[in-house]
């Protein structure tokens, strides 16, 4: 009996973990696209993008066109953190270099 | 039309220093373009050194042989007011050839 | 759970401004041009000053040994005559190049960048060649390479050996910012790979990356527009700023955006009195 209650619980668990990755679909690679493409533009108003942002965003697209939303939705917020780290970058920055120059 | 050869010999105590820039896109037939299509060969396949009569230095060239090559050599003999004279033929039948006086 | 907030923590202190003790307003041109000398002669007592102009072979003998073999039949050599022959041609209206500028052209390399008091603009050679075509009808050339580096190396050239002289207006604020402006593009970290030009030139000169040595900062735009063996062909000023970007993983700006003309005219001050020795070869 007892292991039969654990097989169940760890069936259990298992469904629970793999339903956690809920399938992705073409509007919620719509939804991250644009939050990622958003966080570039604003990076570009920076003047501090990545190649590997624009790299990511390109990726992502490709996926989606193929229909692989789940792919293309993880490359999508791969890029928003891209261009998040990148923003993040240049604030840092505008207030560090001073201090790389020489005097 | 300028030609492609470029060369300056001088002449020592016994042999002559020999230096000679061509100029030619060598393409290897290797490297696509922008389009992604192969840019075909065009290269270099001989080059040939003459004075007095005799043939001082060939050089066999071919899809290796990077863009403008450069030579240079030392050949025994060779003397101030000589004729060097300096052809190439390429994979396509293309030819140039010029004269120079030995220094 | 603990972690990660003595992680967070931590992370927030290292990259807490720290307090500023040279704020651009202590600081002006002329200190900055000693200070930037002095580290470079400095770091390199054994180099003679005008050869720090020569880049990479000023700081490694087996590499300044191939280029001096080279040089006698150097790679840049057919875009230099080309760059004569465009120089010379008339414009569809008549016109040359020589109408553009001072001294026909002849002989005014090392005048440039200088800074426009009537547009407040910092004006490039390349940016001076563009506007000469457009302002006689002719079209622009692509910043890059070819005709462009042609025609730059061929004014390099007449100016070989002359000393940079770039100017900053005493009395034009704006020219100032500009000059700021390009010292900031210069030593900001940028694109995912978080180098800035100082973390190469400033901080490494004479080192290798991958297999280059790198050049210094002092006199590093010398030499341009250069024949790089790399490309295979003649790149300018605006090919290496742009590449520098993309080599770092950051997204190029267009060529001759400010930023880079005013890093341009940054690094051309720090170089004042040095000979330029354009065009030149580059692994």
């Amino acid at each position: 009996m007892r292991i039969m209650t654990s097989i169940v619980a760890g069936a259990a668990i298992l469904m629970a973990l793999t339903s956690a990755h809920a399938a992705e679909t073409a509007d919620t690679f719509k939804a991250a696209y644009e939050k990622a493409e958003a966080a570039n533009k604003k990076a570009g108003e920076l003047r501090n993008q990545w190649t590997t942002t624009v790299a990511a965003l390109k990726s992502a697209k490709k996926a989606a066109d193929e229909g692989n939303f789940d792919a293309a939705t993880g490359l999508a917020k791969k890029a928003e953190a891209l261009a998040n780290a990148s923003i993040a970058q240049t604030e840092r920055e505008d207030k560090l270099w001073p201090n790389a120059v020489i005097r | 039309m300028a030609s492609t050869i470029r060369v300056r010999a001088i002449a020592g105590a016994d042999s002559t220093e020999v230096q000679a820039l061509v100029q030619h896109p060598m393409d290897s037939g290797f490297v696509k373009d922008s389009k992604g299509e192969l840019i075909p060969p065009h290269h270099i396949e001989t080059v040939q050194f003459e004075t007095g009569g005799k043939v001082v230095f060939t050089a066999l060239w071919g899809p290796a042989v990077s863009k403008d090559p450069f030579v240079k050599f030392t050949f025994k003999g060779g003397k101030k007011g000589d004729d060097l004279k300096i052809t190439w033929v390429d994979n396509k039948g293309s030819t140039d050839t010029t004269t120079a006086k030995i220094a | 759970m603990r972690h990660l907030v003595i992680l967070a923590t931590v992370m927030t202190c290292a990259f807490a401004p720290p307090l500023l003790a040279e704020t651009t307003a202590s600081s002006s041109p002329e200190k900055d041009f000693t200070a930037f000398r002095h580290y470079f002669t400095s770091k390199f007592p054994k180099v003679e000053l005008n050869d720090f102009v020569n880049g990479p072979y000023s700081m490694d003998e087996g590499l300044r040994k191939q280029w001096v073999e080279k040089e006698v039949f150097p790679p840049y050599d057919f875009a230099l005559d080309h760059g004569k022959e465009l120089f010379e041609k008339p414009f569809k209206n008549g016109k040359t190049f020589a109408d553009c500028f001072d001294n026909k052209g002849i002989g005014v390399r090392q005048n440039y960048p200088y800074f426009d008091e009537k547009t407040n603009e910092v004006v490039t050679l390349e940016l001076a060649v563009n506007q000469c075509l457009e302002k006689n009808g002719e079209k622009p050339y692509n910043y890059m390479k070819d005709d462009m580096a042609a025609v730059t190396a061929y004014m390099a050239f007449t100016s070989r050996g002359k000393p940079f002289d770039i100017k900053i207006p005493k009395d034009n604020p704006k020219a100032l910012e500009a000059y700021e402006k390009g010292k900031q593009y210069f030593y900001q970290r940028r694109g995912q790979f978080n180098f800035s030009c100082a973390s190469c030139h400033v901080q490494a000169p004479g080192e290798r990356i991958r297999a280059e040595v790198l050049a210094p900062a002092l006199g590093i735009l010398n030499a341009m527009p250069i024949y790089r063996s790399e490309w295979g062909g003649m790149g300018t000023i605006s090919r290496r700023f742009t590449s520098c970007n993309s080599q770092v993983r950051g997204v190029p700006l267009k060529p001759q955006d400010p930023e880079y003309r005013n890093v341009e005219y940054y690094l051309s001050y720090m170089a004042n009195g040095l000979p330029i020795s354009g065009p030149g070869a580059r692994p």
